[in-house]
């Protein structure tokens, strides 16, 4: 599946979900549920810094495509991650390079990609992102 | 007793929604709400005699002089300082501490040592850190004990002759503990060290009086006590004022000028360089006047009553940890579990309710529990017991989805 169907599918899941409450029990449970980074990858270059929540991410390449694992220590946090990891992840860099981040939006989470919001989820995607370009460069 | 319906109709904040819910704002160790006495006072200087001070022969000027220095009166007169010029204006808590630091830059030698407590805030470490770099002094630290409380037995056994400034806040921000200052001047004194008590959490709920306390500097933020943001105090004894060196090159600062030599304006104005905020100033004065008009011993009552409430409700929820006992002001910093308290913060959030998360600006204090951060919830005179009531069901909520 492509990225953009990955994200409307994801919107069609939470489309069920008649108030926040039920979005975010979800999101905890997605949370809880995934193990998300190996333990040897929760190592501080993999960290990013500077948010209340801690955040790791980590991703390489498997078979021409980038796949991520990331992890955090707030759960809502790592809910979110879950969700981004099932968009991005397994893709072609230039895919990712491409992809946007709008479907947050649809689904009722606009808060937790605010810029200023101190979760690290935006540095997140921004380093998603580095590496896509990283390793994009490494394939040109 | 409080009218705290009357009290909360000053504020006109305390009437909007957040998230579909009415706001419950306990995030007042971080910025207090304004009362409309004080936006009005904002929107009068505005409308009316917004001009700059101390220079022109103008009625407007003459007006907003008039008025910035009466309301430099009246900080002085709230913190009882012995004279007006005692009172520097600045933009807040950390403008003033990094003038103190930046003027000791001359008075200190290699390992000269500064002491600071356990329970700062970053904004109080790092000024001497940076200090202690220029000046090779060296940085020493009184620690606290599991309950928030500083170690009084270990900061005697620090203070030597080569101790000479000891900083400390009189509240701690991370945990809202009334530290003994009064204990930590009076022994700073007997080794010749000069002390700065950083106000800023206590202000809000303990009225300082500077003489009696006989501190050497004492600094504040406006915006905690009610008034505008970007606005504080830096009272300092006459005599350290006249010893320090202005922070800030400018106009106002200066009395005579040629490219030779520039020869310095007397107190207060030689720490105060450039064109002060003159509105925020003014509104400082109203804020004060507001405080002082209901009184700050009812204040600290009531608030008493609010944290005693809510501290019985909240233990009474379970698994849930109070970071620091004993004398404190309405603060409480706290964990429930093993949940994170950014996952808290969002929750309640959802539910209208106001609270900080994280490490406040302490890491060191975080460090030392081992924990990535709390949940602060810090009350004020126009919080109620309804909204505590509230507050515990969303508390209850959180913790029921995310255990």
């Amino acid at each position: 599946m492509t990225i953009q169907e990955i994200q409307a599918e994801i919107v069609d899941e939470f489309s069920m979900f008649d108030d926040w409450m039920q979005r975010y029990e979800y999101m905890i449970d997605l949370g809880k549920s995934l193990p998300l980074i190996d333990e040897s990858l929760k190592k501080d270059e993999n960290l990013i810094k500077g948010c209340q929540s801690k955040v790791w991410v980590h991703g390489e390449m498997q078979d021409g495509k980038l796949v991520f694992t990331a992890d955090s220590d707030a759960i809502i946090t790592k809910g979110i991650i879950a969700i981004l990891i099932r968009a991005f992840s397994n893709q072609k860099p230039s895919a990712i390079i491409e992809a946007n981040t709008n479907f947050i939006d649809e689904i009722g989470l606009k808060e937790h990609l605010s810029p200023t919001r101190a979760n690290g989820l935006v540095s997140m995607i921004k380093q998603l992102k580095l590496y896509a370009v990283a390793y994009q460069t490494q394939l040109n | 007793m409080l009218d705290i319906q009357k009290i909360r109709k000053d504020f006109p904040i305390l009437e909007r929604q957040v998230n579909g819910k009415p706001l419950i704002y306990f995030d007042n160790a971080a910025t207090s709400q304004t009362p409309q006495q004080v936006i009005d006072c904002i929107v009068n200087y505005y409308s009316h005699y917004n001009a700059n001070i101390h220079r022109g022969v103008h009625t407007l000027s003459q007006e907003a002089t008039d008025a910035y220095e009466e309301a430099r009166i009246k900080i002085q007169q709230h913190f009882n300082a012995a004279k007006p010029y005692e009172m520097i204006l600045t933009s807040g808590t950390t403008d003033s501490i990094n003038m103190v630091a930046n003027g000791f830059t001359s008075l200190l030698k290699k390992n000269d040592e500064i002491i600071v407590s356990a329970l700062e805030h970053h904004s109080n470490i790092v000024p001497w850190q940076m200090l202690c770099e220029r000046t090779g002094a060296i940085l020493r630290v009184i620690p606290m004990f599991e309950n928030g409380q500083l170690d009084m037995e270990s900061y005697t056994s620090l203070l030597t002759e080569k101790t000479k400034i000891v900083f400390c806040n009189h509240v701690s921000n991370a945990l809202g503990v009334i530290n003994p200052i009064e204990f930590i001047i009076e022994k700073a004194h007997e080794v010749g060290a000069a002390v700065l008590i950083d106000g800023a959490q206590a202000s809000p709920h303990i009225k300082a009086d500077v003489q009696a306390l006989n501190v050497d500097f004492y600094v504040a933020s406006a915006h905690k006590i009610c008034g505008p943001t970007g606005v504080g105090v830096l009272y300092g004894k006459e005599e350290w004022l006249l010893k320090l060196p202005p922070y800030r090159g400018g106009g106002e600062m200066i009395d005579q000028v040629t490219f030779e030599k520039t020869t310095y304006a007397g107190l207060p104005h030689k720490f105060e360089a450039g064109t002060p905020n003159i509105c925020g100033v003014i509104a400082f004065g109203a804020a004060l006047d507001y405080m002082n008009g209901i009184g700050f011993e009812k204040i600290a009552a009531y608030e008493e009553e609010l944290l005693q409430y809510a501290t019985k409700k909240l233990l009474a929820i379970g698994d849930v940890t109070i970071y620091g006992t004993g004398k404190k002001t309405a603060v409480i910093s706290f964990n429930i579990n093993n949940i994170h308290p950014y996952d808290i913060g969002t929750i309640v959030d959802k539910l209208g309710i106001a609270v900080r998360t994280g490490h406040h600006c302490a890491q060191p204090i975080m460090d030392f529990y081992k924990i990535p951060g709390t949940v602060r919830a810090s009350f004020s005179f126009y919080n109620t017991k309804e909204e505590i009531d509230v507050f515990i069901e969303a508390i209850k909520k959180a913790k029921m989805m995310l255990s």
